[in-house]
């Protein structure tokens, strides 16, 4: 009878400890879990390895138009996959494209599933904390969409209702952080977050503001009331932290591509069709990682 | 009046691409079906034992896999075991095997559910008959448990062919995801395309989970 207790226990002990550790690894994307940090066994590929292999692999989004999305022929477009195809062209390798949610973005490269991130990924200093990123190729701000007939213009009025963020993003943290008082409604995709702005069942939807303004001028009855909004953001690619082989050759291909004004001519090439006259290539683009 | 989101199925290889994606969604459910099958009478049949430690190890996998969402069980294979052990599972591998994990717990405690509601007079009396072990689970106890199992199985077939919509989340294109990126790219020029979109995804889950439901009806009206 002993001896069965000693077991049983055994078995209780170590089945805990697994889930302990295992709710502790799902869930430290967005928390600060240091444990985790210490000891991060995700394997990365070095630039030769991925140069050998003849393939790199990229996360980028799949439905974020026109920056990452799909198009009707089952092809990556927009503006950061013009940007990844030309990594591809430069390192002599087939992109091979992996469609992430902005919630695993960071879980993705610290466990090496992809080399690179490349999916509008803001630069914060807690994600600085477990990736690290490159030089930056865009720069951003919050921006809030709401329907023009209860048109949000300042947050002040956001207090008490419903604003609608998706998960793992800029906007989140930031209205958490600086305002408790407005209730988040959060999806885990974008296209959800958006059926729920068009559904009304959110008074206002905040992100991006590159991002707010597209889909703005695209569904007439709703207005970007306020434009920009927290600190300016830069964007740039990621790899898993450690890896400065991929990383130096990433900071080095951002300097020369903005030799070329590359990024200008990714703007035209993906965004220009969408914002129109509505923003200036130059509030939005970095060239050669430098912003003045 | 705006463009009407149908004629977005016949923009390009939309309608392939949709049908691609549920291929996946199909492949994967089915695959972890097969498999949960066969390990889930096991399992089930392993439940019914009486040793305490065969006991406790059932209950201790059964709850696990019960208590966690399967979004959780998805994370935890895909990037906690890469994590933790630096093994590299590629997210196919990982989601057959949440799956797998999955459908076999459920399965086996349909099967110990089905098992322990047969009476133990049938037991009784077919030792009276001088039947052997054998032969009273082959002729008495397994088709009598084989079913009150089905409907169960098939609820819980429909159940994982739909809990796949999950794979999205550790990068797996599937049917819904395929349809979110259609209705995406064109949300500038078809505001509309989600009514639609999702009408068509739901059409292609219903013909993925019908046949299901009719081969189950007709085994049990052969059955009866």
């Amino acid at each position: 009878m002993k001896r069965k207790n000693i077991f049983a226990l055994a078995l209780t002990g170590l089945t805990l400890t697994a889930a302990l550790a295992g709710c502790g690894s799902a869930a430290s994307t967005g928390g600060t879990d240091s444990s985790a940090d210490n000891a991060p066994k995700g394997t990365f590929r070095t630039l030769e390895e991925i140069q050998n292999s003849g393939k790199i692999t990229i996360g980028v989004f799949s439905d974020k138009a026109p920056f990452g999305y799909v198009d009707e022929n089952g092809d990556y477009q927009g503006y950061d996959v013009y940007f990844a195809n030309r990594i591809g062209k430069d390192l002599g390798v087939d992109v091979d494209y992996v469609s992430v949610d902005p919630a695993s973005r960071v879980e993705f490269l610290t466990t090496g599933k992809v080399d690179v991130i490349l999916a509008n990924f803001t630069v914060t200093e807690e994600r600085a904390e477990k990736v690290d990123f490159a030089l930056p190729y865009m720069k951003v701000a919050l921006g809030v969409v709401s329907p023009e007939n209860a048109v949000i213009t300042d947050v002040s009025q956001l207090e008490g209702k419903t604003l609608i963020v998706a998960k793992g993003t800029t906007a989140e943290t930031y209205f958490e952080a600086n305002y408790p008082a407005v209730t988040l409604q959060k999806y885990d995709q974008y296209a959800d977050a958006y059926n729920a702005l068009l559904d009304g069942r959110g008074d206002a939807f905040s992100t991006d503001n590159t991002e707010v303004l597209a889909w703005a001028i695209a569904n007439p009855g709703f207005q970007v009331g306020i434009e920009s909004l927290g600190d300016l953001d830069t964007i740039a690619p990621a790899v898993t932290k450690g890896n400065t082989t991929v990383l130096n050759w990433l900071n080095e291909e951002i300097e020369a591509l903005g030799k070329e004004e590359f990024f200008h001519a990714d703007y035209a090439a993906t965004l220009a069709p969408v914002y129109g006259d509505a923003a200036d290539p130059d509030s939005l683009v970095v060239e050669g990682g430098v912003i003045e | 009046m705006q463009d009407l989101g149908i004629s977005l199925l016949f923009k390009g290889s939309n309608m392939a691409r949709l049908f691609g994606g549920l291929w996946v969604t199909v492949q994967i459910s089915l695959i972890a079906v097969l498999l949960s099958i066969p390990l889930g009478i096991l399992f089930g049949l392993f439940m019914t034992l009486k040793h305490p430690a065969a006991r406790l190890v059932s209950r201790v996998y059964l709850d696990f896999i019960r208590i966690m969402p399967q979004l959780v069980l998805l994370f935890l294979v895909y990037f906690g075991v890469t994590r933790t052990f630096g093994v590299n599972l590629s997210a196919w591998t990982s989601a057959i095997l949440v799956f797998t994990l999955w459908g076999t717990a459920e399965m086996g405690d349909l099967v110990r559910g089905a098992l322990i509601s047969i009476p133990r007079h049938q037991y009784d009396s077919a030792e009276a008959l001088g039947l052997t072990r054998l032969q009273t689970y082959t002729y008495i106890i397994i088709p009598q448990t084989l079913r009150r199992l089905l409907p169960l199985a098939i609820n819980l077939t429909t159940r994982m062919i739909k809990t796949t919509s999950l794979v999205v989340l550790i990068g797996i294109v599937e049917v819904l995801k395929v349809g979110q990126q259609i209705i995406d790219a064109n949300r500038f020029d078809y505001p509309t395309a989600a009514l639609w979109i999702y009408g068509v995804v739901f059409f292609l889950y219903f013909f993925a989970c019908w046949p299901i439901s009719l081969v189950s009806k007709r085994l049990e009206k052969r059955w009866r």
